[in-house]
Formats: C-alpha cells, sequence, structure tokens
C-alpha cells in the first residue's frame, strides 16, 4: 500500500547533509509508490529546496523562522509538528545525525509512535516494511518491524544511497508558516571543534590514527592523505587520550560511528570499542608495524610495516595516479 | 536537589556475542552498568555533593540488575529503585522503557534526571528523550558539563564533536557523553556501606500500570550476527611494491578510490 512519508533535510553550514538524500531514498522505499515530502527547517533556507526536488522529493515545504536558525528539540518539534498535523503522513525519515538522534524519540513520544532508530536497511517482506539495525555496537544485527504509530526511522548516515540526482528537475517550494514558542533550552556559544571539510559521519573515506601516530603532527601525513582522496581523519582512544588530537575525531564505541567505503587504519590496535564504531566500513586498509593486531582480522588489505614510511608512499602513489 | 539517574545494564563491553533460540545468549556473560550510566551516577554524585540533596538510581528490567544498582549505591548514590517487570513483560521496546520510567517518575518531583545518551546494546538512545517528554520537561542530550547555579543551569553539549553552551533551567534531564567526567570505582567502604542502602523493588502494579498500558510499539523479527568476514589480504614483498599493490588493489578490486 503506498504511503506519504515526511523525510527531514538537515543543513550544515549553508549546505544540505548527504543524509538529507538519503533520507528521500528511504522515503521512496517505505511509500511504496507514495509521495515523498522533504522538510526544510531553519532561518533561511528554501534556496536549498530545489536540490531536494533533484534527488526525487516529490513535494517540499520549508518552515522558516528566526528562532530556528539554530537547533533546539523544542523549536524543531513545533515547526515538524506542525508540518505532521498538515501532511498527514503515515511515516517518518530522519538521519540518524546529532540532530536526528536528539529529536525524532521526543517526536514519537508525542505520536505515541513506534521508532526504529539507526537503520542501515530497508528491506521489503511479503507486503511489509522491515527494517535492519545494528545492535550490540555492530556485533549482532536485528531486523524490525513497526506495529503500532506512523512507520518513523532514523537512518544511518552512508548506508542507503540517494537517488541519482537529476540535474534540471524542480519544483515549487511551499512554505508553512509556524508560531514558535517558549523554547526552553537556548544555545549561548557555540565552538566548532569539528574538522573543517568533510564531516566525519559522512565521509566516504577515512584516514584513522591510533596511539602509534606518536604525536601530534605524526598526524599530518594521514591528514594530508585524507585530502588527497577527499576523506576525513579518524582517530581511536588512544590517539585522542594521548592528545595527539581532538576528541572529535574519536570513532568507535564512545566515539562516531561511521560507515565510510574506504577505512584505512594506522597504527591502531583494532580494539573491540574501536572496531563497534567502524567495522561496517565497505572496505577496510591496515597500517601496523604489528603482524599480531587485531585490526588485521576485519582488515581487507593489510600491511605490515611502520606507517611513517606507508603513508607517504601511498600518498606518493596516489599523487602520481592523480596526475596522470 | 532531588537528582534521579536512570541505569540500564548490559554486557560488558568486550563480550563476544552468540546466539541462540533466536535470542542473544546471556548465559555466563559477564554484566556491566552501561558505560555512559556510569557517567550519569558520577555526575549526580558530584552534584549532591556542591549542592546537598539525594540521588536515587533506578532501571527497568529483571532481578539481575540488582547487581549494578548495588554497585552504583557503592559509588555513593543514595537510593535504588528496581522496576521489574520479569513477570509482567514478554516484550518490549523503548516504548514501554520509557512509559515505565515516566510513570515512575512523575510524581516524585525530580530536579534532575541523568540517564546516558546510548546504551550500548540496544543502542537507540531513545529512551531519556521519551522520558523527558512524557514528563513535558526539557532535555539536552550528550553533555559534556553541567553548572548548576539556583534556577539556571548552563550544559555544554557534545553535536558530532562541536560543543554548544546551552542555559536552562530546571527541572531538567540531560543524557551523558564521554568527557562529561571519570566514574570512581566503588570504595571498600562505599561497598560496605552499600548493603545497608535502600534498593526497592517495584512492579508494574505498584506503579498502576497495566501489561497494555506497556505494549510495544515495534517488534524484533531476527536477529542474527554478521555475516563472517572473510580473512584479508596482508600483502608481502618490498614495501614500496606493496603499497603500489593495495593501490592497485583499491582501484580494480576493490573499486573505491
Ligand atoms: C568503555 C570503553 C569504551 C571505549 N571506547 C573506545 C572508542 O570509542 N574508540 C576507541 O578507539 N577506543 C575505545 N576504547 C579504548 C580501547 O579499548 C583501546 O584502548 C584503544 O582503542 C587503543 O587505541 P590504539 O589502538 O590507538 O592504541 P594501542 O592499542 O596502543 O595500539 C597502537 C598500535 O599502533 C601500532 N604501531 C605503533 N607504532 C607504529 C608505527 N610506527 N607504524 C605502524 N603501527 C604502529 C602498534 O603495533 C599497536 O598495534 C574504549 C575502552 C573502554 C573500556
Ligand atoms: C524483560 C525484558 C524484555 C525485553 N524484550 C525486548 C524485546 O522483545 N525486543 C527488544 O528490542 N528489546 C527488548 N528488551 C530491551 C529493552 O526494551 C530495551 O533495551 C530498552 O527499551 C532500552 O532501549 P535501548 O537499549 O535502545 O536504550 P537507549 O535508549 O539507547 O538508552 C539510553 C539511556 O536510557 C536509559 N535506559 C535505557 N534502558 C533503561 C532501563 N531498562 N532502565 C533504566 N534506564 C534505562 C539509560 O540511561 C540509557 O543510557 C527487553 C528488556 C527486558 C528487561
Amino acid at each position: 500500500m503506498s504511503k506519504k512519508i515526511v523525510v527531514l533535510a538537515e543543513v550544515r553550514e549553508g549546505a544540505l547533509r548527504n543524509v538529507s538524500f538519503e533520507a528521500i531514498a528511504a522515503g521512496k522505499k517505505i511509500a511504496d509508490g507514495g509521495e515523498v515530502v522533504s522538510v526544510l527547517i531553519g532561518d533561511n533556507v528554501s534556496s536549498l529546496g530545489q536540490e531536494l526536488f533533484a534527488f526525487g522529493a516529490d513535494k517540499v515545504i520549508t518552515v522558516e523562522n528566526d528562532k530556528l536558525k539554530q537547533y533546539s528539540s523544542d523549536g524543531y518539534s513545533q515547526a515538524l509538528l506542525a508540518v505532521i498535523e498538515a501532511e498527514k503522513p503515515e511515516g517518518l525519515v530522519f538521519g540518524h545525525t546529532a540532530l536526528g538522534k536528539d529529536l525524532s524519540p521526543r517526536i514519537a513520544s508525542r505520536l505515541k509512535s513506534g521508532l526504529v532508530s539507526d537503520v542501515t536497511v530497508i528491506e521489503e517482506d511479503g507486503g511489509e516494511t522491515v527494517f535492519v539495525r545494528p545492535i550490540y555496537s555492530g556485533k549482532a544485527f536485528e531486523k524490525k518491524i513497526i506495529t503500532d504509530g506512523l512507520v518513523f526511522v532514523t537512518i544511518r548516515p552512508n548506508n542507503i544511497d540517494p537517488l541519482p540526482k537529476e540535474e534540471g528537475k524542480s519544483g515549487e517550494v511551499t512554505s508553512l508558516n509556524v508560531n514558535i514558542t517558549d523554547l526552553r533550552t537556548i544555545i549561548k556559544d557555540v565552538v566548532r571543534k569539528a574538522t573543517d571539510g568533510v564531516d566525519l559521519s559522512e565521509a566516504k573515506v577515512i584516514v584513522a590514527g591510533g596511539r602509534g601516530v606518536k604525536s601530534e603532527s605524526g598526524f599530518e601525513p594521514l591528514k594530508e592523505l585524507a585530502d588527497l582522496l577527499g576523506g576525513a581523519v579518524g582517530a581511536s582512544r588512544g590517539a585522542c587520550d594521548a592528545e595527539y588530537c581532538d576528541y572529535s575525531l574519536q570513532i568507535g564505541q564512545t566515539g562516531k560511528v561511521v560507515t565510510p567505503d574506504l577505512y584505512i587504519a594506522c597504527g591502531l590496535s583494532g580494539a573491540i570499542q574501536h572496531m563497534a564504531g567502524m567495522s561496517n566500513s565497505k572496505v577496510i586498509v591496515a597500517i601496523n608495524k604489528d603482524p599480531e593486531a587485531n585490526i588485521f582480522k576485519v582488515a581487507d588489505y593489510g600491511i605490515v610495516g611502520d606507517l611513517f614510511e606507508v603513508v607517504p608512499l601511498l600518498i606518493e602513489e596516489f599523487k602520481k595516479i592523480k596526475a596522470s | 536537589m532531588n537528582i534521579f539517574v536512570l541505569m540500564k545494564r548490559t554486557f560488558d563491553t568486550e563480550e563476544k556475542i552468540s546466539i541462540s533460540g533466536g535470542k542473544i545468549a546471556d548465559d555466563g556473560a559477564e554484566f556491566i552498568i552501561n558505560p555512559y550510566d556510569e557517567y550519569a551516577i558520577e555526575e549526580a554524585i558530584q552534584l549532591r555533593d556542591a549542592h546537598s540533596g539525594e540521588v536515587t538510581v533506578v532501571s527497568v528490567g529483571s532481578e539481575e540488575a540488582e547487581k549494578q544498582l548495588r554497585t552504583a549505591l557503592a559509588m555513593g548514590a543514595d537510593k535504588a529503585v528496581l522496576i521489574n517487570i520479569e513477570d509482567d513483560v514478554e516484550e518490549s521496546d523503548q516504548f514501554t522503557t520509557a512509559r515505565i520510567l515516566a510513570e515512575f517518575l512523575k510524581d516524585k518531583e525530580a530536579d534532575l534526571i541523568i540517564g546516558g545518551n546510548v546504551a550500548i546494546d540496544g543502542g537507540s538512545g531513545q529512551v531519556g528523550p521519551r522520558v523527558a517528554e512524557q514528563l513535558n520537561i526539557p532535555y539536552i542530550t550528550t553533555i559534556t558539563s553541567i553548572e548548576i547555579n539556583g534556577e539556571t543551569v548552563t550544559v555544554v553539549r557534545d553535536v558530532e564533536g562541536d560543543s554548544e553552551t546551552i542555559e536552562t533551567s530546571l527541572p531538567l534531564l540531560v543524557t551523558a557523553q564521554q568527557g562529561l567526567n571519570d566514574p570512581r570505582y566503588p570504595s571498600l567502604p562505599g561497598i560496605m556501606k552499600a548493603k545497608k542502602k535502600p534498593l526497592d523493588e517495584l512492579e508494574l502494579d505498584d506503579l498502576d500500570l497495566e501489561e497494555e498500558d506497556v505494549e510495544p510499539k515495534t517488534k524484533t523479527i531476527d536477529i542474527y550476527l554478521p555475516p563472517k568476514k572473510e580473512a584479508g589480504r596482508i600483502l608481502e614483498g618490498e614495501i614500496d611494491a606493496q603499497v603500489k599493490e593495495l593501490v592497485d588493489l583499491l582501484r580494480r578490486e576493490a573499486k573505491v578510490v
């Protein structure tokens, strides 16, 4: 049965995050021929609407208000609940991002709905939509269905492919006026520590360093390699604890969970808590001095060697390819 | 200050996972306090010591969670409450847990409720915000610091690596992120004292809840282990030849660059 699905678009530093397009694709799958409505919330965002059409949205609604300039669960939930009231969708899809994680349980609770969080695969099974999600930090998976309320899921970035972009496809962006009242939490200050450029949770390539990187400057070749490949730098907790890099780079059970196409692990041992954050990466490369290091157990390709020798050679090799 | 901590008992992070009878096998496994809930307990104790008041740790689960509740008492919490749903609830989900916790908390006049930002087993991160919504109080997730000054609360929140400083007021629910504090280990005197601290046990009846009130809204239809990964390829030969081979494999075989 076809359904109408409302999906949330997310903006970061003036641009749509990729997960916004992945949410449209997820919405299409759940909608089963029905309509996908993409919602853009913010202060001055309507110019981004056309791109959502190009990635497959059937309808784009914006809620603009100066009180929505920054995310707050109070502001965004008022905006979204107004959209839901107007559109009466059968389902909702958000990204499993900081914003989506914070907002989705509140909306689900308000709508007395089930919610399946952190979905990596959406399947059809005898007319029923089934959601696959990692549990036990990626050591197992469960398949879930929603039995009451809306079909409401958050999707893990980088797992569900966006639809191919249709250049030139456009539509009319509808705006909804919502009166935003009583914000109970007020953002006073934001300190940006996350690395500029590619966002770790959405990066297609990650070059990660561990204690083996040995110093802050030891991360420089990793950064160069990541830049060359259009990727981002990550780290183990070992490297963060040793103050070689900021905790915002930490990958693992208590850090970020990532699913890049390529994960290059340099000088990190592959502790179980680290693997919890990266073991679902599509291709894993390990560079480690110790042939017994645990990381080789999950690696697709491994080089036993000194990262300070291997990483510069890799940079040189990729540069040659780029040049040719 | 009247502080409540939401605590979940989970598998030890080091534990290998196996499946039997369509469920995660838990016989013989080590269980711990969910690591993020340890931060929550530590923060609650520190805030109580600074502002006076009382810390109550509450867990929804089975009798087995008594052990982790005792550990929380040994760390320094004042009271513990186990809401034992083993006999009443066959299937549950985040709605179930949050509904029960909210029902328990609704008349407790909590100033502050602290949970973990996510349970490392179920991994949804839903329970905290769901509870706050049901109690109609504000919430802030993934916090790395909290300061209370009369009615004003200043919280630093981790947002994918960026830090937001947020001002709000009590009553409030927050969820703990790594970096909030360094949880203490229970001391020997702490462990002795914990034996005499109150640990109440409640059931759904005591909360005036019926089974239907907490019926889950999602259903798990299958649990499985990830497919075993084939052993990877450790390259051999001179290092620069290995690097050339690796780049070639990434381009032609894996097709990721
Ligand atoms: C509750 C809990 C949560 C945790 N959460 C996380 C988490 O989210 N993320 C995380 O990463 N960890 C986490 N940890 C920590 C984890 O257990 C490990 O301690 C940590 O991942 C180790 O970091 P590492 O691999 O960099 O260091 P090590 O284990 O010390 O490994 C360093 C590696 O570098 C190699 N090496 C050294 N020099 C070189 C060189 N020149 N060239 C090549 N290789 C070299 C060594 O052979 C070694 O294998 C957690 C732990 C606990 C208890
Ligand atoms: C008897 C029983 C039967 C169950 N049956 C099922 C089942 O059939 N299907 C299924 O999917 N799950 C089942 N569960 C698991 C349970 O429903 C979820 O694990 C629970 O709702 C928490 O969700 P989560 O792990 O995603 O926690 P999250 O939402 O990630 O937890 C975040 C935070 O919320 C708090 N919190 C979470 N759980 C509790 C708790 N129990 N008590 C106190 N605070 C808590 C903690 O502060 C935690 O850090 C069952 C549990 C029990 C005890």
